[in-house]
């Protein structure tokens, strides 16, 4: 018989307001326990401002509603510091694992692959794909069950994106970690989703990859300029 | 500190007491400067760390013409200007640095209206009060210590705050309250530093050694050691220095700091081609 999933997220009617503009209009959807969750849609169309809402950082209307048991694990879209920082990956990660032992800190560093030799070198010495990886082992840390990504690979080369992406699937099997993840790649949230929310302006859709992918929804949610997309949806199918 | 001035020609002299308060007090300030420093700048507070320290000058003034102690019309002043920083900054969507900015150009405006005797306003910009006190030096020595120990306990939360607000904010840490907190540990720090440095240089204590730390750090750990050290060796040279030479103590602090500064940067520099 199959495992009966938990409802880990509910978010009914959500309307978000900054200064006088309605960016997030009457959204809902919900998430279970274990699930991928791709957040799609064009520039400016809400997806970060319904990320802040979802960690506490925005006021809003309507319902979000948590299951009191989860840890969540966020990754912004940008830092609020340079790379070139006097910080060690060993400080960057130890500033989340309070109380924790240094091998706690190396389990989460052998999660995302990236070997310990790394801890004692600066921030800035990373590549652009191990700095990555060290966001998402940063995310992990603490018993995390939920892990949100405001766009996890921006900025990161072809291959190591797929690492990036690989990775998350691979934790979200093997530690059955809820991942919400804001993404422009259309093949991406095809691949690895078990639902996706488009979101746009005039238009918000919730589903499953085949049902909220369809061209006729991208054409509808990306207006011109979306053929590429449908390019990835058809060699997929 | 300096016990002779000679206000009829305006030529100062500077004889420094050098006694163990004062030693012991200007060590501690100095720990202070470099570990509230180090923080300041990765927090882009370069700049505007630099400024926060000059909102003391309005207090200074309002003591001086009240007749009380100027080092406690600073502290007033600080603390109200941290509250001030900390709320605009929240309602507001100016950057801290814009916010510190404003208030610093006020200050420093107000101040130099309250002060109208031009040795006081002199000693308020680059110091010169009285001689450490036995009182002074044990509150003196409870700020410091009690700035260090805070930036110690809370290094971790701060270094997340800092790495993203958001971030921290999903872990539990209250950044809102962190922020004013540490505002108010680079307000003290500032307090320390008045009788050394006044109000104009006492921030270039705690920004210089941060900044020479930053050219030469690989971590967290080597950048409050370095800078701490850096500001440690400024403030006891400077005021060996300033004896020796017979020349006002603070601005020789900030040149020592400076020159500490530069050749961090040639050695950065030397590292880079090795």
């Amino acid at each position: 018989m199959p495992r009966q999933k938990t409802k880990i997220l509910e978010v009914k009617g959500l309307q978000i307001i900054l200064g006088r503009e309605e960016i997030v209009k009457n959204v809902s959807f919900s998430v279970e326990a274990g699930e991928y969750l791709s957040i799609i849609g064009p520039s400016g169309s809400g997806k970060t401002t319904l990320i802040r809402a979802l960690i506490g950082t925005l006021p809003y209307i309507g319902e979000i509603s948590w299951s009191p048991d989860i840890v969540i694990g966020y990754v912004p879209q940008k830092l609020d510091i340079e790379r070139n920082v006097p910080l060690s990956l060993e400080d960057f990660l130890e500033s989340k694992n309070k109380g924790g032992s240094k091998k706690e800190t190396q389990k989460y560093l052998r999660l995302v692959n990236l070997p310990k030799e790394l801890l004692k070198n600066p921030l800035g010495s990373l590549s652009g794909g191990e700095f990555q990886r060290a966001l998402v082992a940063l995310a992990l840390l603490g018993n995390t069950n939920v892990l949100l990504f405001d766009e996890p690979t921006a900025g990161v080369d072809q291959p190591n994106e797929e690492q990036i992406y690989e990775t998350l699937h691979r934790l979200q099997d093997e530690k059955e970690i809820t991942i919400i993840t804001i993404t422009h790649d259309i093949d991406i949230a095809q691949r690895y989703s078990d639902k996706v929310l488009s979101l746009s302006r005039h238009k918000t859709l919730f589903g499953k990859p085949k049902d909220v992918l369809k061209p006729e929804n991208l054409a509808d949610v990306y207006g011109h300029g979306h053929h590429e997309f449908f390019h990835h949806i058809h060699d997929n199918n | 500190m300096y016990t002779g001035m000679d206000t009829t020609n305006f030529s100062i002299t500077y004889m420094i007491t050098i006694d163990a308060y004062t030693i012991s007090l200007a060590i501690l300030t100095a720990v202070a400067s470099g570990v509230v420093g180090s923080f300041a700048l990765m927090r882009g507070m370069a700049l505007a760390g630099d400024s926060l320290s000059h909102v003391a000058l309005p207090g200074i003034g309002i003591a001086l013409i009240y007749s009380f102690n100027p080092v406690l019309g600073a502290v007033t002043a600080l603390v109200i200007g941290s509250f001030l920083i900390w709320k605009i900054e929240r309602i507001s969507t100016l950057k801290i640095d814009a916010v510190i900015g404003v208030l610093f150009a006020v200050s420093l405006a107000i101040g130099a209206l309250l002060i109208t005797e031009e040795h006081e306003l002199i000693e308020a910009l680059f110091g010169g009060f009285q001689e450490i006190s036995a009182i002074e030096f044990i509150i003196g020595s409870v700020i410091a210590i009690s700035v260090v120990a805070f930036i110690l306990k809370r290094r971790r939360d701060l270094t997340l705050s800092l790495i993203s607000r958001e971030l921290a904010h999903t872990t539990g840490i209250d950044t809102g309250k962190l922020n004013l907190y540490f505002l108010l540990a680079f307000s003290f720090t500032v307090i320390l530093g008045l009788k050394f440095l006044g109000v104009l240089l006492m921030g270039a204590l705690i920004i210089i050694p941060a900044a020479t730390a930053r050219s030469i750090a690989q971590n967290l750990n080597h950048m409050l050691i370095i800078s701490s050290s850096v500001a440690v060796i400024s403030v006891l040279s400077g005021i060996v220095a300033a004896q020796v030479l017979s020349v006002p103590l603070g601005p020789v602090i900030i040149i020592i700091a400076g020159i500490l500064f530069i050749l961090s940067l040639f050695a950065k520099a030397l590292k880079m081609v090795q």
